[in-house]
């Protein structure tokens, strides 16, 4: 108890001193083994901040879009385009303006990580969120209406139990995909951030195999260890919040959880502790049941603030206009030319990615052994997150002689396969097994069986893997694109390599205007092509009961 | 009589459409609670018996008109009411003893008294031993009772039910039913009043004081009267039997109160502004009842019909509908009787079966002869949705739009009148098997 309290103590202070004392623009990466622990915290520490912050946004962005038809009208939207645009490109943006907000302290650059994080990971979760509000059957929502349920009640006995599966898992999804960002916000060019992301760039940067090694194990650990202690028993406590008028056959365990609940100390503190406080909390809501339901200061504040952000997104949209009037014809048509060439690639990595997963993917799904053994293994090497091997694969590529070019592609393929591989699994095995029979007795085989059975019994999962393996490789190629490494820098034609060179050369208007024209390619590549395919899979190639 | 203590005066519900145009979906009703009665509300699906139990309980705003409790307007924070749902609506996460606390707890009621309150009322429906259970290690008996707990907690002065049995087997029904009767008479429950809204002819006749039968589209009351039969009642008993049987007149006959006594639901002209509402019944239905009934001699009484397919009107009565709206049956007293075109549909083969349905089809059934002119009008004999959407929507609400189009596409697909592409929603003309098109208004051989 005591060691630990030391423990803690002493992190807070560490952390403290590091955030608020001065801005180091070259942070000295130590690579002394005792070092990595230390490097681990602090990235951990900036996952579970931009996490809880996201958490807190995501219930309250939810929670006004479910309740206010006419915030829903356009939140709803905003949340759908914010979803799709590219995180990565604000990387540059972001970190140069958290450094001048905070001059001369740590603290801005931290906090840019941290926001950037939250960008990257609280849409979909405010989605989810949203959605499980609103998918609150009828009759359920009556009946607290009819039993006067007060604001707190409700929020605690139906909203948030009924989204807390949808939460749990967008969490998990969000909290991989934050290990991306975050590697590449400690790799940073200028804002280089003490960590686990930075640890393995330095290593690579001098070739220390040995280092490279230990820092992906280690990076392997804490994933592993966030699994058990955290999703694992969080997983098998929310099973009781499953909507199901029967009991499943098999219920997901954690060995965690069963420690916890069957813990004196635990068991006390509830009694203690957490029974009372909400027993106080049930009787300060039941006597304010007569009060209006929100105050009039609040309804003047949510339109303030409406209005401000109204006033702030016109004032962006002018000086946008006035920026991109001024820019020269030539940048237009470089924009033009790296769009051009990163939409290529990144739809070559898909392809890649689609044609080497399929055949794996449906050959593991199909045969029960072999996915025993696979899907574990696939786990592990896919919650490595690309960003943190960029440095390590750049390191072999430059050593084999081939350019960026070719390793580019290669950077973002490993960031995306997986997505596809997951979900061609995941269709494979959701092929109904009298469908594979009824194919077998009429002896459909070879290719026709992938034409009639396989490819259309998998399509659905195909279509989510690619929809959000295009969205990671968007966002991959801002860092693929353009890499110092070894004090060299290497880069390759693109959108990406051109948002980074352009915050490197401080043109601002140009990385401003280049931004802007990639989240609307990615957008608008959503709106014509992935939704249309979704819808496909949701209508045509769903399979129903 | 005694004060009501649920009035409700000329409530309607009427949805306003974009261009003005008013769905009437219940028109003004008037309705006492009275205290000491069990009330039943029985009305075919979908006309609007829950949305009146809803602006009742103060759940749901009445368009126009007002319900008073005791004289007051009605809140869902004053009134002294709870509901019996249907889907249960318990909550998964909170075992059986925090399901039932959980409104007690919203009033403000302390821990110590909650728990002894909550585990009284378990113990009066029969719970005991369950308090730690979740609702879905429970049977959906047992899940009703856990409903039933909550809603006797708070201790009502009205309880409302909204089809309170119709989501379990038939003999846990029955039994729940028969418990429910007798806690009721029993005075063992904390409420003067019961209202129960219901689908079910025989539960209304077996539980009610007073029975109110609903009409459709919109709903408005058809019936009111008193049932004086002393419990326990037997079903077997002529007095039981002749309700039964005068209320599957009333709702099988959409004019009999207005219409002169003896007329037959067939022979009737209705009043022509009313746009057509198709009966939600499937093909399939329609002609299996109709070689049920050719099997038995082609007359057969509704009630016993009902009996032998182990059937509730709900599902029954648009089968019926559909059937004598296609000209394959008609209605009399509350006896269905099969037509020489229902005799041939149901000696019928595969193919024969379409074309005589196809052919009913376009005599009698508006929506269908109106898809079938469109689109041979049309030159490329294809049309969006859209159109049909529209038409309907000045007649329907929301949902009952969908869901005439559905039964509409089931009919015309099953037909060969068009097709239904629901990719691109857009009907196109089909080429029908083994006959020649027949031209757009509708003659037909027969």
């Amino acid at each position: 108890m005591l060691s630990g309290g030391l423990a803690l103590f002493y992190g807070i202070v560490e952390v403290g001193r590091n955030w608020l004392g001065p801005f180091t623009p070259h942070v000295e990466i130590s690579r002394r083994l005792s070092a990595l622990p230390v490097y681990a915290g602090y990235s951990l520490l900036r996952i579970a901040l931009a996490y809880v912050v996201s958490l807190l946004f995501a219930i309250t962005y939810g929670y006004i879009a479910a309740y206010r038809p006419r915030a829903e009208r356009f939140m709803i939207p905003l949340l759908d385009v914010l979803q799709s645009i590219p995180v990565l490109s604000f990387l540059p943006g972001v970190m140069l303006a958290m450094a001048a907000l905070f001059p001369g302290r740590q603290l801005g650059v931290e906090l840019g990580a941290v926001l950037l994080i939250f960008t990257g990971q609280v849409w979909n979760m405010a989605f989810s969120f949203y959605a499980s509000l609103k998918s609150i059957p009828r009759e359920m929502r009556e009946a607290a209406a009819i039993y006067r349920f007060n604001w707190w009640q409700r929020f605690l006995q139906i909203e948030l139990p009924f989204a807390t599966i949808g939460l749990v898992w967008n969490s998990m999804m969000s909290v991989a995909g934050a290990w991306f960002f975050l590697m590449a916000c400690e790799q940073f060019s200028d804002f280089r951030l003490p960590g686990l992301g930075s640890y393995l760039q330095a290593a690579a940067d001098d070739g220390d195999t040995r280092s490279i090694v230990l820092g992906i194990l280690t990076m392997i650990a804490v994933i592993v260890m966030i699994d058990q202690f955290v999703w694992r028993p969080v997983i098998a406590w929310a099973e009781k919040f499953k909507m199901e008028q029967v009991e499943s056959a098999s219920v997901p365990t954690s060995w965690v959880l069963h420690f916890l609940q069957h813990s004196r100390a635990v068991a006390l503190f509830r009694k203690r502790a957490v029974r009372p406080l909400r027993e106080r909390m049930v009787h300060y809501f039941a006597r304010r049941t007569d009060a209006p339901h929100e105050s009039h200061a609040l309804v003047w504040f949510v339109r303030a603030a409406g209005i401000a952000a109204l006033v702030a997104i016109s004032y962006a949209v002018v000086r946008v206009v006035i920026i991109v009037a001024g820019l020269p014809s030539a940048d237009f048509r470089q924009i033009g030319i790296g769009l051009a060439a990163t939409f290529l690639r990144v739809n070559v990595t898909l392809v890649l990615g689609a044609l080497w997963t399929i055949p794996v993917g449906v050959a593991i799904g199909f045969n029960p052994r072999l996915a025993r053994i696979a899907q574990p293994v696939a786990q592990i090497a896919a919650s490595v997150p690309a960003t943190a091997l960029f440095p390590v694969v750049l390191l072999v590529l430059i050593r084999l002689g081939g350019g960026l070019g070719v390793g580019s592609i290669v950077l973002l393929l490993l960031g995306t396969q997986w997505y596809i591989l997951f979900n061609v699994i995941a269709g494979a095995i959701a092929i109904p097994t009298d469908l594979k029979e009824a194919a077998n007795v009429f002896g459909i085989r070879g290719w026709e069986r992938w034409r009639k059975l396989i490819l259309p019994g998998i399509f659905p999962f195909l279509v989510t893997g690619m929809i959000t393996a295009s969205g990671g490789a968007w966002n991959a190629s801002i860092v693929a694109e353009y890499f110092r490494f070894k004090g060299q820098t290497y880069s390759t034609v693109g959108v990406g390599a051109m948002i980074s060179s352009a915050t490197e050369a401080k043109n601002f208007d140009l990385l401003l205007v280049s931004t802007i024209a990639l989240a609307a390619v990615v957008v608008t590549t959503n709106r014509l092509l992935w939704r249309r395919l979704y819808r496909l899979a949701e209508t045509r190639y769903k399979l129903e009961g | 009589m005694s004060e009501p203590i649920i009035r409700a005066q000329a409530v309607e519900k009427f949805y306003v459409q974009p261009d003005g145009n008013r769905i009437e979906v219940i028109a003004p009703v008037d309705l006492d609670i009275e205290p000491g009665k069990i009330i039943a509300l029985l009305g075919p699906s979908g006309c609007g018996k829950s949305t009146l139990l809803r602006m009742l309980t103060g759940l749901s705003k009445p368009s126009s008109g007002e319900v008073l409790w005791h004289g007051r307007p009605i809140t869902s924070q004053n009134a002294g009411v709870a509901i019996v749902f249907q889907s249960f609506a318990l909550f998964p996460w909170l075992t059986v003893l925090d399901n039932v606390e959980a409104p007690l707890e919203a009033r403000g009621v302390a821990a110590i008294e909650r728990h002894k309150r909550a585990l009284r009322i378990l113990d009066t429906v029969g719970l005991d031993g369950f308090e730690s259970a979740y609702p879905k290690e429970l049977s959906g008996g047992m899940k009703q009772r856990v409903g039933f707990a909550r809603a006797m907690v708070v201790e009502p002065e009205v309880l409302f039910m909204d089809e309170p049995f119709s989501a379990l087997d038939v003999l846990t029904a029955e039994n729940l039913r028969n418990e429910l009767l007798e806690l009721w008479l029993s005075k063992k429950m904390p409420t003067s009043a019961i209202f129960i809204v219901t689908h079910n002819i025989e539960e209304a006749v077996l539980l009610a004081d007073r029975v109110i039968v609903l009409g459709r589209n919109p709903a408005r009351v058809r019936a009111d009267f008193s049932i004086e039969i002393p419990h326990p009642r037997d079903r077997k008993s002529s007095r039981f039997v002749e309700l039964v049987d005068y209320i599957y007149k009333i709702m099988t006959q959409p004019d009999l109160a207005l219409a002169v006594p003896g007329a037959t639901a067939a022979a009737q002209k209705p009043a022509r502004q009313k746009y057509q509402m198709i009966p939600h019944a499937r093909v399939g239905g329609v002609a299996g009842l109709l070689e049920l009934l050719h099997d038995r001699g082609g007359k057969e009484d509704l009630y016993r019909l009902a009996e032998v397919l182990i059937m509730d009107a709900e599902d029954l009565l648009p089968i019926v509908e559909a059937s004598v709206m296609l000209g394959f049956a008609t209605l009399k007293e509350g006896d269905v009787e099969i037509t020489p075109e229902g005799v041939r549909f149901a000696e019928a083969g595969i193919l024969e079966r379409k074309i005589l349905f196809r052919n009913a089809a376009l005599k009698h059934i508006v929506i269908l002869q109106q898809i079938d002119s469109v689109l041979h009008a049309k030159a490329d004999h294809s049309i969006s949705q859209e159109f049909f959407y529209d038409i309907l929507d000045e007649h329907f609400s929301q949902d009952e739009v969908e869901r005439q189009f559905e039964t509409a596409m089931n009919w015309g697909r099953y037909a060969e009148i068009f097709d239904f592409d629901r990719e691109s929603h857009r009907l196109t003309l089909a080429e029908p098997v083994g006959e020649p098109h027949p031209p757009t208004t509708t003659p037909v051989q027969s």
